[in-house]
């Protein structure tokens, strides 16, 4: 692998990571309106306001970055950067197409994305802390705790599939894939997806960020540019999880015609999901703290043992 | 550190050896450099870590530490510890410690009494742990070259796993007993306190 290649690749994952959650977000804009019946901004630029988007951007970047006098400073600015970096790295790990089109192919693949993902969370506890704010820190324990409550389904969801695969690398479970695995995994699928979603502190599990209690949580106290950049991270983190469910449960880039159009099933399958995400948001109310943690560990945490077992069932009696 | 210092131990012990043959000392590989950065950073952020006077920030500088651990592992190609690394230690345990101390106390600035007497205690105990292991990493490797580069593949997924389940069962299956045992014993212990609100009522009369 030359130099040449490897950049390449990088730039390749930079453009998606920078292309792929605004398309996400203004995708979420226009389904929530039109689910609502609230169609909200529909002029700049012509076809359903598509530029709103752009106007959005030049707003941010205008607002001014204002930091609270209490603050820790350097923490709070710093906060944003950490909660966005993981994502990008994380990217770089998810196949996209056969035949090597991934942007790196880790042999730890599920390990290295579990474990960067986690990282993320750091910097809504860093946000939540150093705004010296009631409801920043509210937020910031109610980030840390639910992260606690959903981090072990999460894991064992995607452990089942690498007992399945027999490996832990990313583009390695999807070599191993066949489709009847979709049937077999389909409780992991579920818990993994639920459990991802409740990391991402998306409705319903949003009390993190719930605005009719705590207004924003962690990002309670940003302006401008940085909590532009915290919207990113949510979007952002949309597409990851959507992009990883589709590795691990749906066959990524499997199905007809793969070897020329498996980018566009993996895409596909990805936006489906992400739709999935956005009309969950629409559709349900959001969890009450205390039955968010009962969720997480007596219904999800006894589902993934149920699954692995069920996984290690089949991988006997199939050898 | 006690890695990096063994890294140290052995170019010096190849130094004298160089007519053998293997890597020399006086040129080093730009891993060997970045190597050697990366543990004076995490050292830099450890010593921080434990004097600096603001709770919360010594949390996040362990987490620097941590994270430096993880790349070390990384240059010596324990991809898989590495991994591990980042997951249990930034994403578990310094979540669980910011969340105790964000429940507890965290005071935005300096905690004049975040200062020990045991200050000096500390600093002995430190030393004397840092001194041996550093004695037994050297005195184990010695003059040991280890080709990462060409040699077999030794921190992948499947060597670690293969080790861990063949020759390492017996101490990994112990371990695991005694996580049990002491994940039951923080269950008992928090709910000694909870039978009167009903979730507990179970074990209630053991009050």
């Amino acid at each position: 692998m030359d130099v040449l290649d490897v950049a390449w690749r990088l730039l390749a994952v930079l453009l998606a990571f920078l292309v792929l959650p605004l398309v996400v977000g203004q995708a979420e804009h226009k389904v929530m309106a039109h689910m609502q019946g609230r169609v909200g901004p529909m002029y700049a630029g012509g076809f359903h306001g598509w530029a709103q988007l752009v106007a959005d951007g030049v707003k941010f970047a205008q607002k001014e970055d204002v930091v609270p006098a209490d603050a820790d400073r350097r923490v709070f600015q710093l906060a944003p950067a950490v909660a966005l970096i993981p994502y990008l790295l994380v990217l770089i790990a998810i196949p996209v197409g056969p035949n090597g089109m991934v942007g790196q192919a880790i042999d730890a693949g599920i390990f290295f994305v579990l474990a960067v993902m986690g990282v993320g969370v750091l910097g809504s506890l860093m946000g939540g802390w150093a705004s010296a704010n009631k409801f920043s820190l509210l937020g910031g324990l109610r980030t840390a705790a639910q992260l606690m409550a959903y981090e072990l389904p999460l894991l064992l969801a995607a452990a089942s599939v690498a007992m399945a695969a027999g490996t832990l690398s990313l583009p390695g479970i999807l070599e191993a894939f066949e489709w009847w695995w979709v049937p077999w995994q389909i409780i992991g699928a579920l818990v993994f997806f639920t459990a991802g979603l409740a990391e991402l502190q998306r409705p319903p599990f949003d009390a993190p960020i719930a605005d009719s209690e705590i207004i924003f949580g962690a990002y309670t106290e940003y302006t401008g540019l940085r909590f532009a950049l915290f919207l990113l991270v949510e979007y952002a983190g949309i597409v990851i999880l959507c992009a990883l469910t589709t590795v691990l449960f749906l066959g990524g880039w499997h199905g007809p015609f793969a070897d020329d159009l498996g980018w566009l099933w993996t895409l596909l399958k990805t936006s489906v999901l992400a739709f999935v995400v956005i009309w969950l948001r629409v559709s349900y109310p959001r969890l009450r703290e205390d039955q968010l943690q009962r969720f997480a560990w007596t219904v999800l945490v006894p589902l993934a043992l149920f699954q692995i077992a069920l996984t290690g069932v089949v991988k006997v009696v199939i050898q | 550190m006690s890695a990096t210092v063994s890294l140290a131990a052995t170019a010096t012990a190849t130094a004298a050896s160089t007519a053998s043959g293997t890597p020399g000392f006086l040129s080093p590989t730009g891993v060997e450099i970045l190597f050697l950065l990366v543990g004076l950073l995490t050292l830099g952020a450890a010593i921080t870590a434990v004097t600096t006077r603001q709770l919360v920030h010594a949390a996040l500088w362990l987490v620097v530490a941590l994270g430096g651990i993880a790349v070390e592992y990384l240059l010596l190609s324990a991809e898989f510890i590495a991994w591990v690394q980042v997951l249990i230690y930034v994403g578990a345990v310094v979540v669980l410690l910011l969340f105790g101390l964000m429940l507890t106390r965290a005071p935005i600035g300096r905690s004049p009494d975040a200062d020990s007497g045991n200050r000096p205690v500390a600093l002995a105990v430190a030393v004397t742990a840092a001194a041996v292991l550093v004695t037994v990493v050297v005195d184990a490797f010695r003059t040991t070259w280890i080709d990462l580069e060409n040699g077999a593949p030794q921190g992948t997924t499947d060597v670690t796993g293969r080790i861990l389940f063949q020759h390492w069962v017996l101490p990994f299956e112990a371990l695991s007993v005694l996580l049990l045992a002491a994940l039951v014993g923080a269950i008992v212990l928090s709910r000694r306190g909870d039978g009167r609100n009903g979730t507990g009522a179970a074990d209630g009369g053991e009050r």
